[in-house]
């Protein structure tokens, strides 16, 4: 559970700056192609996705793993479900990296 | 709507009960009876008239009739309920259904099994743990001293009554069967806040997946409990100890 | 887990059931249920906006293909719902956090007739209709930004 705060907070303010990236110009042109490629060349913007997503990976598969460990306590289910929510946790961290870096490398 | 059950006139109502009989297969089904009410008539005067006049075969649980012994728990028209503490003009309704506790195995009618209830309780150790300060257990002179602050801390837990109605509220301990549940959870804050005991290896008992984590502070547990005990309170004020945020 | 004392016995958890009926006990377990289905709900969008997201690096045509699906009305109108819940869940959870370090609870004390607990009290309850109050606001604004906007 301490992960589950820890995790909460850090995210909160991660998110809340996403949120504002798309508020600062109008919302439609903040979508456009060249916008939002050129968000991805700033680095601390590429960091600041990046702790997104680890730190909402992070809670919400952990959150369901809670959720999931709640309902059933056999040994096997205990331990698929920490297993399962583990290997979601980290290939979803992975896919979001790879977008982060190719998009952080594209027309440079 | 009700009526307004006035105190001469004897208003009847319905009164619905949970019958099953485990050692007779599975089925469960309900019998209702007509009994006559007045302004005092609690659910426990009900079902013992039930019981005496017109089904003498009704299993309940019951002995002090006075919320003192925590025996005549049980869900009272989708509530959890002390039946001796619950008058029916406070339900509001003609009909009353009386189902035995969820969350505990059913052994007939509306009496259900508390045994693991109690493990529950009994593994949290709920006695006084102090190898160092043995001067009550011993032939001493003096006794532990504890001033009036330090029995404010947990007196109002020391008044759980066991009679598993937050353990029936919970909704962690209806689907989890290796919780504790807010009875043992704020019994074992009782002993550990306790200024005579020293068992600090408390907390190691509920530090685990399926212990204090495991609450989330729905507070149906407090909104249940008939003696003001708020095993919430415990529970989260047994969390913060163990987060670190509170210290001994 | 069968009774030690008794042969026959039929387990009576409540299960997904306690689950349902929110308002039954009150406003802290409509919290509980709340922030687990808001969490669930993120927890979905999220997997599908890393998905929708990761068009960019398919070049312009398939950024754009992605937000010809998703900026429609149907898109905003799901996005003013996903603002929503964050919101919840964000504000109930600093709430969570708070309430079961114990704070704003309330003291243990002699109980009194009519036995009301003091970790049910408005000051922590309030931090629920903050957070819903919140939420709305910010449905609002999103609203205002996506639906009447260009």
């Amino acid at each position: 559970m301490k992960i589950h705060y820890i995790t909460g907070v850090g995210a909160l303010f991660v998110v809340a700056l996403h949120i504002l990236m798309r508020l600062v110009v109008p919302y439609a042109s903040s979508l456009e192609y060249g916008y939002v490629v050129s968000n991805y060349h700033n680095f601390l913007y590429a960091v600041a996705l990046e702790s997104i997503l680890v730190l909402i990976a992070v809670h919400g598969f952990n959150g369901l793993r809670i959720i999931l460990l709640e309902l059933r306590q056999s040994p096997l289910w205990e331990n698929g479900v920490t297993v399962a929510t583990i290997i979601a946790m980290i290939a979803l961290i992975l896919y979001g990296t790879r977008t982060i870096i190719i998009a952080n490398g594209i027309g440079l | 709507m009700a009526e307004k059950i006035q105190d001469s006139e004897h208003n009847k109502i319905t009164l619905k009960i949970f019958r099953a009989n485990t050692t007779k297969g599975n089925t469960s089904y309900f019998d209702s009876y007509e009994i006559p009410v007045q302004r005092w008539t609690t659910v426990l005067d009900g079902l013992l008239y039930a019981k005496s006049h017109l089904d003498t075969s009704i299993g309940i649980r019951y002995s002090c009739r006075m919320a003192s012994c925590g025996s005549c728990g049980m869900k009272i028209n989708g509530f959890p309920r002390l039946a001796c503490y619950t008058k029916i003009s406070e339900l509001e309704s003609s009909e009353v259904v009386c189902e035995p506790l969820p969350n505990f195995p059913i052994i007939r009618d509306l009496v259900t099994d508390f045994s693991q209830f109690f493990n529950h309780h009994k593994n949290v150790h709920p006695y006084i743990m102090n190898r160092t300060d043995e001067s009550e257990t011993s032939t001493s002179t003096h006794t532990h001293f504890q001033s009036p602050e330090d029995v404010n801390k947990y007196l109002q837990f020391s008044y759980c009554i066991k009679c598993g109605l937050c353990y029936s509220a919970c909704p962690t301990v209806a689907t989890d069967v290796k919780f504790p549940g807010p009875q043992a959870l704020s019994q074992l804050y009782r002993y550990y806040s306790d200024s005579r005991d020293a068992g600090r290896k408390r907390l190691d008992i509920v530090d685990n997946r399926h212990g204090v984590w495991r609450c989330h502070f729905a507070g149906s547990c407090s909104k249940v409990c008939p003696k003001g005990v708020d095993p919430a309170l415990g529970i989260q004020l047994l969390r913060s100890y163990m987060l670190g945020i509170s210290k001994d | 887990m069968k009774s030690l004392e008794f042969k026959n016995t039929r387990e009576n958890r409540e299960g997904l059931r306690g689950w349902l009926d929110p308002f039954r006990y009150g406003w802290e377990r409509f919290s509980y249920w709340a922030q687990r289905l808001t969490g669930i709900f993120l927890l979905i969008y999220f997997i599908g906006h890393v998905y929708e997201t990761s068009s960019i690096v398919s070049g312009k045509d398939a950024w754009n293909t992605m937000l010809e699906l998703t900026q429609t009305t149907w898109g905003h109108l799901f996005l003013i719902l996903v603002i929503g819940t964050s919101t919840f869940h964000s504000v109930n959870g600093i709430r969570l956090i708070l309430t079961e370090a114990g704070k704003g609870l309330g003291k243990p004390s002699r109980p009194d007739y009519p036995y009301h607990p003091s970790s049910l009290n408005r000051r922590q309850r309030s931090g629920i209709w903050i957070a819903l109050t919140l939420a709305a606001v910010a449905m609002l604004y999103g609203t205002n930004i996506l639906l009447s906007g260009d």
